[in-house]
């Protein structure tokens, strides 16, 4: 396999990191809540067939600019800027969480620029009857066992390596929490369902059997709704952040999904 | 101005005081009583002599009745007739659109003939960013823009247009217009320990408010903190540039302070500051630069080995710790005005704001403390400053004999 290779594409006047790894057709990769402060072993699985590339979001770990995003508009057009510049206006695109609410939103925006879609636990819905929890409303401890099945593997996933900046790297981990808040707050409902009937390409829609973040029974809500051919999966011994739980089982899936 | 009635094992049994603090706890029938008892205290407060009566907003809050303080506000206008009227204040990205507080301020300002303080938080998390749902990474950009309209809407003769990054209003044009307009009823802006608050306040020429419940040993640091700051931004040390909170019970004995102030601070610091730590730090709430200053701050310590830094517990629930802990102030008048004038003297502050009922005080007991403190310690602290600094954030009311006395309540009187 390749090495990983860093490049920047500009969004609003701010430098988002992409990062690029492995041969082959080339599929975006959008990261759950935390964004991608690491390269994570789930996108080492897919680069096994593929060029994964994964650009950082505008307030992610590796790019910052989520401060000139006010509505969700504002987010689609500039995940459409940060899409061109990565060289993903087409190939498929593999969202986890926050990462697949963007994806499906790109899609619904420009149905003939996503030729597959893969989407790991979405927000952008709300139900009253079925309320997901809030991934704000928790005490810092409480982060790592909400969003994952196996804590350690949130927390091993955010933890500061040596070498990185004592001060910055907490404040960067903070930033992604703001991003994602700034998209998703109060409730993560970013009125998608009222897009997702003009998603026409195959989607794979995925969730973690232990999810406590969202409900199970959200994925069958997007699959009603979108227009494309829609298949359903669960992964066992999986929470929210299936990417990070279960890496090789979800990769296993989605390299299926897009053989 | 709390709940007085939230049961004894509500720390044990309840989540939060705020935010979802369950609807079974509140008696309106008991709330009647509440507000009244309250609004009796802030006017005998204001028969008593004492300079300014304050209120503030809450929402979701077992402690704080006043998710309208306005209204509050507006009937102590007409109850009151020359003591300020501190609004402390409306969190300005909670109103839509935000207009809405020029002209209520505006309507206080008119009733009471030019005596509103205009206080603008900027709001706590459990207020703005959960009970009302704001979005936490753009609640002071919106504070900040709400500010400016508010101020324009009050300066500005001429009907304008205002197309912000979060408010547009093709025609703003507030009726009716604040009394104080030269230039606009004096700001206070309550908050916490951050710099660019001290900066922006400064900037703005706005009485910067240190308003915890941890009294003064707690606040040292903060004031510290501010001062150094306008000294660095090359301000005078106008005291009356600062105020600060503090809880305190007066009576004319010690044995009899404590007796009388057990209880009402037990239930405070017991119940009422009971939230739920879940509803703390919403991401953004907090700016990138105060925690990389509190960051840098840990980091340094750790790396000096430094453990020389004040230590205050904040979380003392018993009498005796809350005493020690500097969070109320007890004792003779005598006693407390000493106390005070250290501790005015020490955090240098010129605008004192003092809690005199707190938890589940009684309105008697309430009353005979802000009468001794009226009659006994006002007098003793009233004057500190004034030989030396001009208090150039108080209102500028119209003249005496020109001001409206509401008719008394009684039919005859009417007819």
């Amino acid at each position: 396999m390749s090495e990983l290779e860093t490049s920047k594409v500009g969004v609003n006047g701010h430098e988002c990191r992409v990062w690029r790894k492995g041969t082959g057709p080339s599929i975006g990769y959008l990261a759950g809540l935390a964004g991608l402060p690491k390269w994570p072993l789930f996108a080492d699985a897919l680069a096994k067939e593929h060029q994964v590339i994964a650009p950082s979001v505008p307030g992610f770990p590796g790019a910052e600019g989520h401060r000139e995003l006010d509505t969700t508009l504002d987010w689609i057009v500039a995940m459409r800027e940060l899409l061109n510049g990565a060289d993903l206006e087409g190939p498929p695109l593999v969202g986890v969480s926050i990462g697949a609410t963007l994806a499906a939103e790109v899609a619904a925006m420009w149905p003939h620029k996503v030729e597959k879609l893969v989407l790991v636990a979405p927000f952008g819905i709300y139900d009253e009857a079925e309320p997901t929890e809030s991934p704000w409303a928790q005490q810092g401890q409480e982060f790592a066992g909400l969003f994952c099945n196996n804590a350690d593997a949130y927390s091993d996933f955010i933890r500061r390596p040596n070498d990185a900046d004592p001060v910055e790297w907490p404040i960067e981990m903070a930033r992604a929490r703001e991003a994602s808040a700034r998209l998703l707050w109060p409730m993560g409902d970013t009125r998608i369902a009222r897009r997702l009937h003009r998603i026409i390409c195959p989607t794979l829609i995925i969730w973690g059997a232990d999810d406590r973040v969202i409900p199970r029974s959200y994925a069958k809500k997007f699959a009603e709704a979108i227009s494309g051919p829609t298949e359903l999966v669960e992964i066992a011994n999986a929470g929210h952040l299936v990417d990070l739980d279960q890496p090789e089982a979800l990769a296993e899936e989605v390299l299926r999904f897009l053989r | 101005m709390p709940y007085t009635d939230l049961p004894e094992d509500f720390r044990d049994n309840h989540p939060s005081v705020w935010v979802d603090v369950h609807s079974s706890l509140f008696d309106p029938r008991k709330a009647h009583g509440m507000y009244n008892d309250f609004m009796d205290e802030l006017e005998y407060a204001a028969d008593c002599g004492f300079d300014g009566i304050c209120v503030n907003e809450h929402h979701s809050n077992g402690y704080g009745l006043m998710p309208s303080p306005n209204l509050i506000a507006s009937s102590l206008a007409r109850r009151t007739s020359d003591a300020a009227l501190c609004v402390m204040g409306n969190s300005l990205a909670l109103y839509n659109p935000p207009t809405r507080v020029a002209e209520e301020f505006a309507m206080i300002d008119c009733i009471s003939g030019g005596r509103l303080i205009a206080g603008f938080p900027v709001g706590t998390p459990m207020d703005t960013c959960y009970a009302y749902g704001q979005n936490p990474s753009m609640l002071r950009e919106r504070y900040l823009e709400a500010h400016d309209l508010v101020m324009k809407a009050w300066k500005e003769p001429e009907t304008f247009s205002f197309n912000g990054r979060y408010n547009q209003q093709r025609y703003v044009n507030i009726w009716p217009r604040p009394v104080q307009n030269d230039p606009h009823p004096p700001v206070w802006i309550p908050g916490g320990g951050s710099v660019e608050t001290w900066q922006w306040c400064a900037e703005m020429d706005y009485v910067y408010c240190y308003l915890s419940y941890y009294g003064y040993k707690a606040g040292m640091a903060t004031m510290k903190g501010f001062w150094e700051e306008m000294d660095r931004l090359g301000k005078d040390k106008n005291p009356y540039r600062a105020g600060f909170l503090q809880f305190v019970g007066v009576a004319e004995t010690e044995e009899e302070a404590y007796k009388l102030y057990k209880e009402p601070a037990e239930y405070f610091y017991g119940r009422c500051l009971h939230v739920d730590p879940r509803y703390a730090t919403p991401p953004g709430y907090t700016t990138e630069a105060t925690m990389r200053a509190g960051i840098q701050g840990q980091v340094s310590r750790v790396a000096s080995d430094n453990k020389t830094a004040l230590a205050v517990d904040k979380k003392a629930r018993e009498f005796d710790a809350i005493l020690d802990n500097g969070y109320v102030i007890i004792g003779t008048p005598d006693q407390v005005a000493d106390k005070l004038k250290e501790v005015a003297r020490e955090l240098h502050v010129g605008q004192l704001m003092l809690l005199l009922q707190y938890g589940n005080m009684s309105r008697d007991v309430a009353m005979y403390n802000t009468k001794l403190y009226a009659d006994h310690v006002l007098p003793q602290l009233k004057d500190m400053w004034d030989d030396e600094w001009e208090n150039r954030w108080w209102p500028k009311p119209m003249a005496q004999g020109q001001r409206s006395i509401p008719l008394p309540r009684t039919l005859e009187a009417a007819e």
